[in-house]
């Protein structure tokens, strides 16, 4: 990613990454509402947008050596199992009524981050035509 | 755009639950037939659903996830056994072999299946709206 557009648009582009990538996750997670034994999984958003070089995390781990933790295994490793509010005999921990609340609320935040590019945009678009377009 | 990736595993589920509401169509259609061995009789067959489980990509997607199915089972419950002699179908005993099909289980796993096909309905649209609003970014 070129740096000057990350200083444009902030942390809202990462912020759009992890979001998409929830809803991949909630995605596989209704998919696999009657699946024996499918565990639920969902994303913490923190950690994932740390990982993906937000202003929360430190500075990134550095591997020198392979068999090193990677920075994709960190990554891959923000991805949690959802702990059961009802489990069911199959072993199936997909709450569909708390996937599908996490859906909808995941798709607003989508929204609310592509506002605030929409928004960089419109104001960039008024500093070059000078308020005259 | 990893977005495009929740279309298949969406289309793995609807799918999935299509075949199931499929052997419910057949199971309850086959509810009253008869046969003239156990053998032969009809068995209520149910899908097997399974989690298709790829590697993590180098930024930690998953990609291409979602659900298949791995066969149709057939139920091992007993076949019932009717004494019907006029019947063209009975053995040298007089006796016809029905199916095995539960109605009950049938209708409960046809309202899950169309409730999860509907789910999946619903993230599709919603990841079709998400994306045409990514598309008219800017405007």
């Amino acid at each position: 990613m070129i740096p000057a557009t990350n200083n444009l648009f902030g942390i809202h582009t990462q912020a759009l990454d992890v979001w998409q990538r929830r809803t991949e996750v909630l995605a596989n997670n209704l998919a696999n509402a009657d699946t024996p034994g499918y565990l639920a999984r969902d994303l913490d958003f923190r950690k994932a947008l740390a990982a993906a070089g937000g202003p929360t995390g430190g500075v990134a781990l550095e591997t020198d050596a392979p068999g090193q933790i990677s920075s994709a295994a960190q990554a891959a490793s923000t991805l949690a199992y959802r702990i059961p509010t009802q489990p069911s005999m199959d072993g199936n921990t997909v709450d569909a009524q708390v996937e599908q609340a996490a859906f909808a609320a995941n798709g607003v935040h989508y929204q609310a981050s592509l506002s605030f590019i929409t928004a960089q945009i419109r104001m960039l678009r008024t500093a070059i035509s000078g308020g005259q377009g | 755009m990893s977005l495009f990736s929740i279309f298949s595993v969406a289309g793995s589920g609807m799918a999935a639950q299509s075949t199931r509401l499929n052997t419910v169509a057949s199971n309850l259609a086959n509810a009253d037939s008869v046969a003239s061995s156990p053998e032969a009789a009809y068995r209520a067959r149910e899908p097997l659903f399974a989690a298709i489980r790829n590697q993590l990509d180098a930024g930690g997607n998953t990609t291409g996830e979602g659900v298949q199915v791995l066969g149709v089972t057939e139920s091992q419950a007993a076949i019932p056994s009717r004494y019907e002699p006029g019947n063209p179908l009975a053995d040298a005993d007089g006796y016809v072999y029905a199916s095995n099909v539960n109605p009950v289980d049938e209708l409960v796993n046809m309202i899950s299946a169309s409730r999860s096909y509907q789910n999946n309905v619903e993230v599709m649209n919603s990841t079709r709206q998400l994306m045409q609003k990514t598309l008219d970014l800017g405007k």
